[in-house]
């Protein structure tokens, strides 16, 4: 039960935030935009410094050397970006090679033929960059995930898709899942708590 | 064949071309001709200055007044480069990854050159010394100014793909290695499109200096094939050196890239 606790994290723009999400369990966050979502996400995976303290699974941040940290709690940002000519240029990043072919599943389940590694990514529509980004998370087998609107740009079918990847990955490894959505529909779909950023502070959704 | 001394009258002359420069912008609007003037005054105030300097180090050898001299020439170039960045490290950063980097290089080179190249005995004596540190210097310069640029422009425009690495599991030497290569790539190009062209397009100021002062052509030509090696050398030590600095500092000790440490001149 990998859980994720925050103590007085506090990313630029929000009050202390102090929060628990178990092993398995899936918070959603809500909020104006500009209020803090992304960045309280960024905060945990320590891409910005901020006082306040992450354990995952019982361990501090601070004792886990930063590329172990991040690629255990996942984070997915809204806007993936690929650098390489080749889908599969981007998922031997930090992982080791054979994880791709160990879950070739994972991509056929994303709506994905075992072809599209060999895809030029500049071919990719938004939609299949956000799945293959989410795929290229997961392969990395993360212990929880941060996803900042991992289906803002897809189509029904896929979100479908998406939705139930992240479901099954979350309650398999039970992992501690933190999804920003602005999707009401979804976050009653998926169930779950649902916190919402109100004047700069973290609450229980109403 | 001797060196003919010039004399103050074919100084003027050659100034009077100058102002003729600056007479043609004024006459055709280009707007440079303060600047003409401006520049032209300064490099004679500075070279007359340095050669009255050089005199005074040559009359009298002095490994601390040589020193000194190295040291105000290595400040001096370590505030061009960072005069040259558009985005600058803030603090002491911003002049120190020149300095430092221009120092191991410049310097380690420069000693190798004058121990073990030339031989030249005492190894400090300042005709050698002086003449060949500015070269290595000037040229060292250039080199890590582009390539500092180049690194902290890319990693300012590149911050979504460095920190899409970041995040899944790299550390920052990998999250950043593409940046590196391509600013080391940009601070070589120039010497090494010198070191073709020499000789062809061009014939490099310290061989036409040699020439002029009366050394046989042959031997300019290996001093300045020397100085190219040299020079080249020193160049490419300290872009690695400023690279590597340079970006390290772009990252903290949790591995977070900090482009809140550059400081982006208007």
């Amino acid at each position: 039960m990998a859980a994720l606790r925050l103590s007085r994290v506090q990313p630029r723009v929000l009050e202390s935030v102090d929060l628990e999400v178990a092993g398995g369990e899936v918070v959603f966050l809500s909020g104006p935009s500009g209020s803090g979502k992304s960045l309280l996400l960024r905060a945990i995976a320590d891409l910005d410094p901020q006082p306040g303290k992450v354990w995952l699974d019982g361990t501090e941040r601070s004792s886990i050397p930063a590329p172990e940290w991040r690629s255990r709690v996942g984070l997915l940002p809204a806007e993936a970006h690929w650098w390489a000519e080749q889908v599969s240029d981007h998922f031997h990043f930090g992982i080791d090679a054979k994880g791709l072919t160990v879950q070739s599943g994972l991509l056929e389940r994303l709506g994905f033929g075992p072809e599209v590694v060999g895809w030029s990514v500049s071919r990719l529509s938004t939609g299949e960059r956000q799945r293959l980004a989410l795929a290229r998370l997961l392969v990395n087998r993360p212990e929880a995930l941060l996803l900042d609107e991992a289906t803002a740009n897809l189509d029904p079918t896929n979100r479908e898709r998406v939705e139930g990847v992240i479901a099954d990955y979350r309650v398999e490894h039970a992992a501690a899942v933190l999804w920003v959505s602005h999707d009401p529909e979804q976050r009653r779909r998926i169930g779950g708590r649902s916190l919402v950023i109100r004047d700069r502070r973290l609450v229980p959704e109403a | 064949m001797s060196l003919i001394v010039l004399t103050p009258w074919d100084l003027a002359l050659a100034a009077g071309l100058v102002l003729l420069l600056a007479f043609l912008s004024w006459r055709l609007r280009l707007g440079v001709e303060r600047r003409v003037l401006i520049a032209a005054t300064r490099s004679a105030v500075q070279l007359m200055l340095i050669g009255l300097v050089l005199e005074g180090l040559f009359a009298r050898i002095s490994l601390p007044f040589i020193s000194l001299l190295a040291l105000v020439m290595l400040l001096v170039a370590g505030w061009e480069v960072m005069a040259r960045q558009k985005r600058r490290y803030s603090g002491w950063w911003g002049m120190g990854i020149g300095i430092i980097s221009m120092f191991t290089s410049s310097f380690s080179v420069l000693i190798l050159a004058l121990t073990v190249i030339i031989g030249v005995k005492p190894w400090y004596q300042p005709q050698y010394s002086i003449p060949l540190l500015g070269m290595l210097l000037g040229n060292t310069m250039s080199g890590i100014a582009i390539a500092l640029d180049s690194l902290t422009r890319s990693a300012s425009e590149a911050r979504g793909r460095i920190e899409a690495r970041l995040l899944l599991g790299a550390d920052w030497p990998a999250a950043i290695a593409d940046i590196r290569r391509d600013a080391l790539r940009s601070g070589l190009i120039p010497i090494v499109n010198a070191m073709a062209a020499a000789g062809i397009v061009s014939l490099p100021g310290m061989m036409t200096g040699q020439i002029l002062a009366g050394s046989p052509p042959l031997e300019a030509a290996k001093y300045q094939l020397m100085i190219m090696f040299l020079i080249s050398a020193g160049t490419g030590l300290g872009s690695v050196a400023a690279v590597w600095i340079g970006s390290r500092r772009l990252f903290d000790e949790r591995q977070r890239l900090r482009l809140d440490r550059l400081r982006c001149r208007p």
